[in-house]
């Protein structure tokens, strides 16, 4: 269910930028539910201003589909010409750590070695 | 003070100034300019003092052992400083101060160099103009009403107003470089992986570098050599030897190839920048270098898949303010839920946000494959590109930036023309390879006042640095027209 609501909003999103008679191409729910996903809770104005800056920002990068890249490979860490060496593995060593204390240490609201936040159930 | 570290060596030698003189005065002249220029978010006076008196008694015999002895420095405020307040110019983190220090900087303390402040930046190094820090912009010295690029926007304007001969930024798309051009001044981004990112607050992870503004290039050098080098904390620091640097810096260029890509010098560029930039190839071409034609035939794509790949990462990383272990915290927020909404959206400004968006997007179930994963199979390309081009040359000029600095406030309602001006610097985080930019002339036009900055930017491959520092020495041994 979730897969094909994300589908259709992005066949919406799609066909909505490509047409230019449309004026809004990323609508605003569109860009609350984007928001819900990141964690971000959008204040009216900035829902309206990020719609209209997102879909440009879109309509810019789709310009990549001018390209064939169905035979090149995605970039994953570090090509030929890069060190693979710097990838190195390490022992599996115990370190000394920041420790409990300083840990704790900038948390807005801690105690007793834990973290404090507002409760869940 | 308008010296270089080996000029204030001198005088620590000849027993002229003391590391609290010199300290105390940069102190003061931050302080004197900093309601003016806002390039400085915490200013280090009582630990830099003590650690200047601290070295006061030996100095003489410490510059011999340490290159930074008795050195005042500036550091971008998104590395971590333990006891000294670190923001990433962010409201979710006004008050965060950190429990470690970021391997570079400690390397920088170990070698003698005094910290006397943290330095302004866009939010989470995210913009190219120091607008979208939360504690205000930075200002261009050369003219206050200009922006001093961004993102360390702080780190150029401490050198270029003569705070300090040498600071810290970072560089996940040009943030080291696009100041230094604006400002006048020399700014390195080394090798992805030849300096730790340890204790640097992430943005990019892929793209992220830490690196030197200096006044010129020996003390650019200096840095690098301070930096560099393998960390444990980071296993993506390279674990190959560090060459001597400065040994490099000979200024002799002949039989050098200079790539020069015609994709860079066309639509777009301001024409008084087309015209510095390429008189200055012209002067690395006097000094014996060869000059050809190399071709990145994917620049006018790198934009795009830069502002992917950029924002898919930093929607990752900056998962993790969530007002929970450090930072803000919004006060009003009664489930767990509501906390870390309610604390991001009241901690995060509009430019982070959007990038989050955007990232959110890309990497999000049914548009990962259209715009994420196509923005790596590009990348391949442009990986490929390079490696294409240097096989015909040593290193690559073009401009830093296709303007000159521009009025604050010019492009803070248009993120898509302000992303436009990263065109030839993001590629290089791309591809991962080294790049420098030196000052080469200023402009007439933008500015009524005075001419601002202008700088060419040269590129080196993998690990190259030695050779690209020499590149840049070379041309700067130039005498300079203005």
């Amino acid at each position: 269910m979730i897969a094909n609501s994300r589908r259709g909003l992005r066949n919406h999103f799609l066909t909505a930028i490509r047409n230019p008679q449309s004026n809004m191409p990323i609508t605003r729910i569109e860009v609350e539910k984007i928001a819900k996903l990141a964690n971000l809770e959008l204040t009216d104005a900035e829902r309206e201003s990020f719609t209209g800056q997102l879909a440009a920002i879109v309509e810019y990068i789709d310009q990549l589909n001018e390209l064939d890249t169905s035979a090149v490979k995605a970039w994953q860490t570090r090509s030929a010409g890069e060190a693979i060496s710097s990838y190195a593995s390490r022992d599996d060593v115990v370190r000394p750590s920041l420790g409990q204390q300083k840990a704790l240490d900038q948390a807005p609201d801690a105690d007793e070695g834990h973290f404090l936040v507002p409760r869940v159930i | 003070m308008k010296l270089t570290v080996e000029e204030i060596h001198n005088l620590y030698a000849a027993g002229d100034a003391t590391p609290s003189q010199i300290t105390r005065a940069a102190l003061d002249k931050i302080e004197r300019d900093n309601e003016r220029l806002n390039a400085y978010l915490t200013i280090n006076r009582d630990g830099a003092l003590k650690a200047a008196a601290a070295m006061d008694g030996d100095i003489q015999s410490a510059i011999k052992e340490k290159p930074l002895a008795g050195i005042p420095v500036a550091i971008k405020d998104n590395m971590c400083t333990e006891g000294i307040r670190t923001t990433c110019g962010s409201r979710i983190l006004g008050n965060y101060v950190p429990q470690y220090t970021a391997t570079a900087v400690k390397k920088l303390e170990a070698a003698g160099a005094i910290i006397v402040g943290k330095t302004n930046l866009d939010e989470f190094a995210m913009g190219g103009s120091t607008e979208n820090s939360a504690f205000g912009p930075a200002r261009n010295p050369h003219n206050t009403e200009y922006v001093p690029g961004g993102s360390s926007g702080g780190s150029a304007v401490a050198v270029a107003a003569d705070h300090v001969p040498v600071s810290l930024g970072s560089d996940t798309g040009g943030s080291i470089r696009q100041p230094a051009s604006f400002c006048g001044v020399v700014g390195l981004k080394p090798t992805y992986g030849r300096v730790s990112r340890f204790g640097l607050v992430a943005f990019a992870s892929s793209l992220d570098q830490i690196g030197p503004f200096a006044t010129n290039v020996k003390d650019a050098a200096r840095m690098l050599q301070v930096i560099a080098g393998h960390d444990r904390h980071d296993a993506t620091s390279a674990n190959i030897e560090v060459p001597d640097y400065l040994n490099a810096l000979t200024g002799d260029i002949k039989g050098l190839r200079v790539g020069v890509p015609p994709e860079c010098f066309g639509e777009g560029l301001d024409g008084e920048v087309k015209a510095k930039v390429e008189a200055a190839i012209h002067k690395l071409k006097d000094r014996g270098a060869e000059i050809v034609e190399v071709h990145l035939p994917h620049t006018k794509y790198v934009v795009a898949v830069y502002y992917l790949i950029a924002t898919a990462e930093a929607s990752s990383n900056l998962a993790r303010f969530d007002g929970v272990r450090y930072g803000f915290r919004a006060e009003e927020a009664r489930s767990l839920s509501e906390l870390y909404r309610c604390t991001r959206d009241e901690g995060f400004g509009a430019e982070v946000k959007r990038r989050i968006m955007l990232g959110t997007f890309a990497l999000s179930s049914g548009y990962y494959d259209a715009y994420y994963e196509k923005a790596q199979r590009v990348r391949t390309m442009l990986v490929n590109d390079f490696a294409e081009a240097f096989k015909k040359c040593d290193v690559i000029a073009t401009p830093t930036a296709p303007t000159p600095p521009f009025k604050i406030g010019d492009k803070s309602d248009d993120p898509l023309a302000m992303y436009l001006c990263d065109i030839y610097t993001v590629t290089i985080n791309l591809a991962g390879v080294p790049a420098i930019s030196i000052p080469c002339g200023v402009s007439s036009s933008t500015s009524p006042m005075s001419g601002l900055p202008i700088g060419l930017q040269l590129i080196g491959n993998h690990f190259d640095e030695a050779r690209l520092l020499n590149a840049a020495y070379a041309y700067e041994q130039q005498p300079r027209k203005p």
